[in-house]
């Protein structure tokens, strides 16, 4: 196995988080650079893929899941949470869906100058719909992500984790 | 044509203690059910939603038959979902689909080429093993049995008389008898699922 650079993101470390916190189903659509966290994903025995074509549909299908006893999670870019706003208010949020989000942040950088307007318009559209969120550049924030667990089951909300290594993040 | 009413009545007879989620054709199905306890009328949460809602029922509950009663508008606005329900392919999920046409909430405009969409050869070309179409209500009555007594994912067109609502909305009469949180709530009793607790705002559930 490959070591993690020390100041990224390991996705075995997020892949024990999501296992850690009894995840059931991860409801997804691929974005940049989660190969490894897919091969990883789909190893783990406990947890089932479900592919979506469409963000906006994620929510509604872990809105069911939710409704019939599982845990999922969401993992999806910033780019298809802007698309999927109607579904987060309609399906998540108005159905009292307690799912974390996991959200690839196209664009994020730490020094705050970006290039890509998919980074300039992420928090502000958490901010939009209420939705609390935490920063997850490395995986020392990796715990970031059983306290949004802990928040969502909490308030019945979706809690998002922005996963700021995205451009390479999930590669070893 | 069928009219909706008609047609949840056949199915109604056939039903046994499947899920149902009636989508479009809870005003109906409210007054037929006998098992409220397993339905989920969900209104429209956001329109889109209603077969990856199901979808995710059916995921989750393999145990038991999820019925969906879908429209034509709704589904049009997801149709990726059909390749993700035929990829997973759960054996518990039955999808009908009321086709009016057209938008009736909004007052009855048309959605996208509404005579010329062939749904049933959509589902099948996205990979539903099964699918079908009908337009008359003695042969779905026919059909039905068959229909339901064999595993999903099943995709089941249905050709409906469309019910036009052109009062403002303020006015219309809500067909609704629980809230939303209620119809969650009781499936979840009924079906002996954890409540989740609600801590935030002093709000226990």
């Amino acid at each position: 196995m490959q070591k993690t650079a020390e100041g990224q993101l390991s996705p075995e470390v997020v892949l024990a988080e999501m296992t850690r916190n009894g995840v059931t189903h991860v409801v997804w659509l691929p974005d940049s650079e989660t190969n490894f966290l897919y091969q990883l994903m789909q190893a783990e025995p406990s947890l089932r893929l479900v592919p979506v074509s469409r963000e906006g549909l994620a929510f509604s299908v872990a809105a069911g899941l939710a409704a019939g006893g599982q845990r999922p999670i969401i993992l999806i870019q910033n780019t298809g949470l802007m698309e999927s706003g109607d579904s987060l208010r309609g399906w998540a949020i108005g159905l009292n869906v307690p799912v974390v989000m996991m959200i690839g942040y196209r664009g994020w950088t730490r020094h705050g100058v970006n290039t890509d307007s998919a980074a300039t318009y992420t928090e502000r559209f958490l901010h939009a719909f209420g939705i609390s969120y935490y920063l997850c550049e490395s995986s020392a924030d990796a715990p970031r992500i059983s306290i949004a667990f802990e928040e969502a089951a909490r308030t019945r909300r979706p809690v998002a984790v922005l996963m700021a290594d995205e451009y390479h993040g999930f590669n070893r | 044509m069928l009219r909706t009413d008609e047609l949840l009545r056949v199915f109604h007879a056939h039903r046994d203690d499947a899920i149902v989620v009636p989508g479009r054709g809870g005003r109906h199905w409210g007054k037929i059910s006998t098992q409220p306890g397993r339905d989920l009328p969900m209104g429209d949460p956001a329109m889109g939603g209603h077969a990856g809602f199901a979808l995710g029922l059916a995921l989750a509950r393999p145990q038991n038959k999820v019925v969906l009663f879908d429209s034509e508008g709704d589904l049009l606005m997801s149709l990726g979902i059909l390749p993700t329900v035929a990829e997973l392919a759960p054996a518990n999920f039955y999808h009908f689909m009321l086709d009016n046409e057209c938008y009736a909430t909004t007052g009855g405009q048309p959605v996208p080429n509404a005579k010329n969409v062939a749904y049933d050869a959509v589902a099948r070309g996205c990979g539903y093993p099964r699918a079908f179409a009908f337009d008359d209500l003695s042969e779905f009555e026919a059909a039905i049995a068959d229909i339901l007594g064999r595993p999903g994912p099943v995709f089941v067109a249905l050709k409906v008389v469309p019910e036009v609502e052109n009062v403002p909305i303020g006015q219309r009469s809500r067909w609704q008898t629980r809230t939303r949180d209620k119809v969650l709530a009781d499936f979840r009793e009924e079906l002996g699922l954890n409540q989740p607790q609600r801590t935030e705002g002093g709000t226990s559930r």
